[in-house]
């Protein structure tokens, strides 16, 4: 019994925390280029928004996909602009970009509430796989953005670690003056890698509306943006830990849930509301670690990163 | 850069408090509402007034979450579209959406009072305080505030309804279909563990028993009103304990979703649009249907025949729906046949006012361990049902309930505790 409880806790992790997975992979590349994008958030609502819109208007799921994609990555280009060309601060142009992407996904989806079916995304349980007893449930019988994720996960790794671009992209993040004199152009780069991160988050968004919690409701994200914002630190910028820490926090969230039907919980049912903060607590603390310049360094974080690069300029 | 760093982290512990804010913001309200999702929050400084018509009888809408929510906001939506219909020319209506709970809010109630507006309504419990004092402010405005409890002698009113009547249909419903399938476990999905959302639960509870004496409910508690996915999951977990049918009391369609997907059966809440996602597996959505309701306070406003009261009303007045079994409509085709003449019996008696919530609610009714609550005979009083204790009977004036609506019902699943 405890078994069947675990593998549906941490399926259930596998299917909502895919959402997070996008996001917070993407960031990673964003900011493993030297720039923070606080305005995953509002990609992700666009995002959730335009797939929505789309896979209800051409009834083809996948043509969402692609136009959220696409909206996320237009709008990372607007942030790269801000902060990469006008060297303006990453933190307020992020900010503001969550706002704009809630605030425009908002207008721009008032229409689609009254619209309450839109073709999903399949559901694939994969042939002999999904059969296996402990594993198949947990990783093999899920909607197909789920196995897009499980992808996404080896080959960003791959990439960021083993390849030359990668090694460029690190070094763009780490000391982009070295990297400039090396021949990388690192304003290129830098806008390249924020726009991947936009399309990922808007990807993100597509996976909440057409598969995850298939319907458009204004601010479904609720903070998932934010949350995937904070594991890019937990993770250490790396992608695989970020996919642990999506997964982890999508069964993080429902554990609770599962609790309830505990002897322990019936006992002390008010731990619902200290269960329910856990994730964001967790977040916290992390990012109180993260703050620390030491335990930073330790973490692995991009040395360049919130600063704007400037051709000549000492120290950058 | 260390400064960038503690700015960036003080920026987001920010966003998540606000994000988690949701939560703490939300327990003391005992109604369906939608809180603002986070990032609207900072927007708050910048609400623009709307300005009423010259000539007409200007009405305004205070929500405290988007109409885009799909739910009760977008059901409140729907009634003041109704008023407006209805008293066309004569009435202005403007609204303001995810207006937040405190000290804004009263900046907004007093500065649309201030720009001229007739009449104002307030949705959301945590409006409840600020509404009371902007109505001493301007006794010329007249002040309805939903799903409180405070009013005063000339121009401010409460107003609410009897969901519970309707939960209690949902359930005979629900109970019908997992015995016409030899299945005996609901599934209950319960926002906050306050009077409102444990009498929806007792009553639908009750409603089970009588067509299906041998099931339980199990209750998943999610402590928030508005987390898409968060109310999917509470779906998952229930279905994975065994429950057949999931009837939730939280905003979105998403569990009657998460249901479909699994060739289970989902009951939706809120607006009468919810089952609309999955047709074939959602049995019901009990719904809110504010706009007749709107429609007469307003019409007594503008004649002054307008008297403030703790409204509260029933299915017979019209305000209050069961998808499927109103007028002109169909019953879904997940609704076992055998149920469906017991349903519209019920519910021609509450239309009729011959049944009400307190015939629901009248005893002998166990508690969930078994013990008597309710003994034979009595009903319980509307103090009880809305769980008055003494701070708020002091308050307003009210009756103190004596069997206070902190105990679930028998059918309930036995081990179940209230948080």
């Amino acid at each position: 019994m405890e078994w069947v409880l675990l593998v549906n806790l941490l399926a259930s992790g596998v299917r909502s925390g895919t959402a997070i997975l996008f996001a917070s992979i993407g960031e990673i590349f964003a900011e493993r280029s030297g720039v923070l994008n606080l305005g995953v958030e509002g990609m992700m609502l666009m995002g959730a928004m335009t797939a929505f819109g789309v896979a209800h208007n051409t009834g083809n799921p996948w043509l969402g996909l692609l136009a959220a994609a696409g909206v996320g990555t237009v709008l990372a280009l607007l942030h790269a602009f801000v902060t990469v060309t006008l060297r303006a601060d990453q933190v307020v142009s992020g900010l503001a970009l969550t706002f704009v992407g809630s605030g425009l996904s908002a207008v721009l989806g008032a229409p689609l509430v009254e619209i309450r079916q839109a073709p999903r995304l399949p559901t694939y349980p994969i042939p002999l796989l999904a059969d296996l007893p402990v594993l198949g449930p947990i990783l093999f019988n899920h909607n197909v953005i789920v196995y897009l994720g499980f992808l996404l996960i080896p080959a960003a790794w791959f990439y960021i670690y083993r390849t030359r671009p990668g090694l460029e992209l690190r070094a763009v993040g780490e000391y982009p003056a070295a990297a400039d004199v090396q021949g990388i152009n690192v304003f290129a780069l830098r806008y390249a890698y924020v726009m991947v991160g936009g399309f990922l988050a808007g990807v993100g968004g597509a996976a909440l509306s057409l598969a995850i919690t298939p319907l458009w409701i204004e601010g479904m994200t609720s903070g998932q943006g934010w949350i995937a914002v904070g594991l890019v630190i937990f993770a250490r910028w790396n992608p695989v830990q970020a996919a642990v820490g999506s997964y982890l926090f999508g069964a993080i969230r429902r554990l609770p849930l599962d609790l309830q039907t505990l002897p322990l919980f019936l006992r002390n049912p008010a731990w619902g509301y200290f269960l329910n903060m856990l994730p964001y607590l967790f977040t916290v603390i992390v990012l109180v670690i993260g703050s620390r310049e030491a335990m930073r360094r330790r973490a692995g974080a991009p040395a360049a990163l919130g600063l704007p690069y400037v051709r000549e300029e000492r120290g950058a | 850069m260390r400064k960038t760093w503690i700015g960036v982290t003080l920026l987001l512990i920010t966003a998540l408090v606000l994000a988690a804010c949701v939560a703490p913001a939300a327990p003391a309200a005992p109604s369906g509402e939608a809180p603002a999702p986070a990032p609207a929050a900072p927007e708050t400084g910048g609400i623009q007034i709307p300005q009423p018509v010259e000539g007409k009888f200007n009405v305004a809408f205070v929500y405290v979450g988007p109409i885009g929510d799909g739910g009760w906001t977008y059901a409140h939506n729907e009634g003041r579209l109704y008023l407006q219909e209805k008293l066309g020319d004569a009435v202005h209506t403007a609204y303001l959406e995810s207006v937040p709970e405190g000290t804004d809010a009263e900046r907004v109630i007093r500065n649309l009072a201030r720009a001229g507006f007739n009449a104002i309504f307030t949705t959301s419990f945590g409006f409840m305080d600020p509404t009371a004092t902007v109505a001493e402010e301007f006794p010329d405005v007249y002040f309805v505030h939903i799903s409180g409890y405070l009013k005063n002698e000339t121009n401010f009113a409460n107003l609410f309804g009897g969901m519970e009547s309707m939960k209690y249909l949902a359930g005979m419903i629900a109970g019908a279909r997992a015995a016409a399938d030899g299945q005996t476990k609901i599934g209950y999905i319960a926002p906050f563990p306050i009077p409102e959302v444990i009498r929806h639960i007792n009553a639908a509870a009750l409603g089970m028993r009588q067509t299906c004496p041998e099931c339980t409910l199990d209750i998943r508690w999610i402590f928030t009103w508005f987390d898409p996915s968060l109310e999917r999951q509470a779906a998952e977990t229930l279905m994975d304990a065994g429950a057949y049918v999931v009837i939730t009391g939280a905003d979105t369609a998403g569990p009657v979703q998460a249901a479909g997907e699994r060739g289970l059966y989902g009951i939706a809440y809120d607006s009468r649009n919810a089952c609309d996602v999955d047709p074939v597996h959602c049995l019901t959505v009990p719904y809110w249907e504010w706009g007749p309701f709107y429609t007469l306070l307003v019409e007594q406003m503008m004649d002054g025949t307008f008297v403030p009261d703790d409204f509260y009303f029933d299915v017979d007045s019209g305000a209050l729906g069961l998808l499927g079994f109103m007028e002109g409509q169909e019953p879904a085709p997940g609704v076992p046949a055998e149920v469906i003449p017991l349903v519209r019996d019920v519910l021609d008696q509450m239309l009729s006012g011959e049944m009400n919530r307190f015939d629901i609610f009248t005893g002998p009714i166990n508690n969930n361990k078994g013990e008597l609550v309710i003994p034979a005979g009595v009903s319980l009083t509307q103090s009880d049902l809305e769980g008055i204790d003494a701070t708020i009977a002091a308050q307003t004036g009210r009756e103190a309930c004596t069997i206070c609506m902190n105990w679930l019902a028998e059918g309930v699943s036995p081990d179940a505790e209230l948080p």
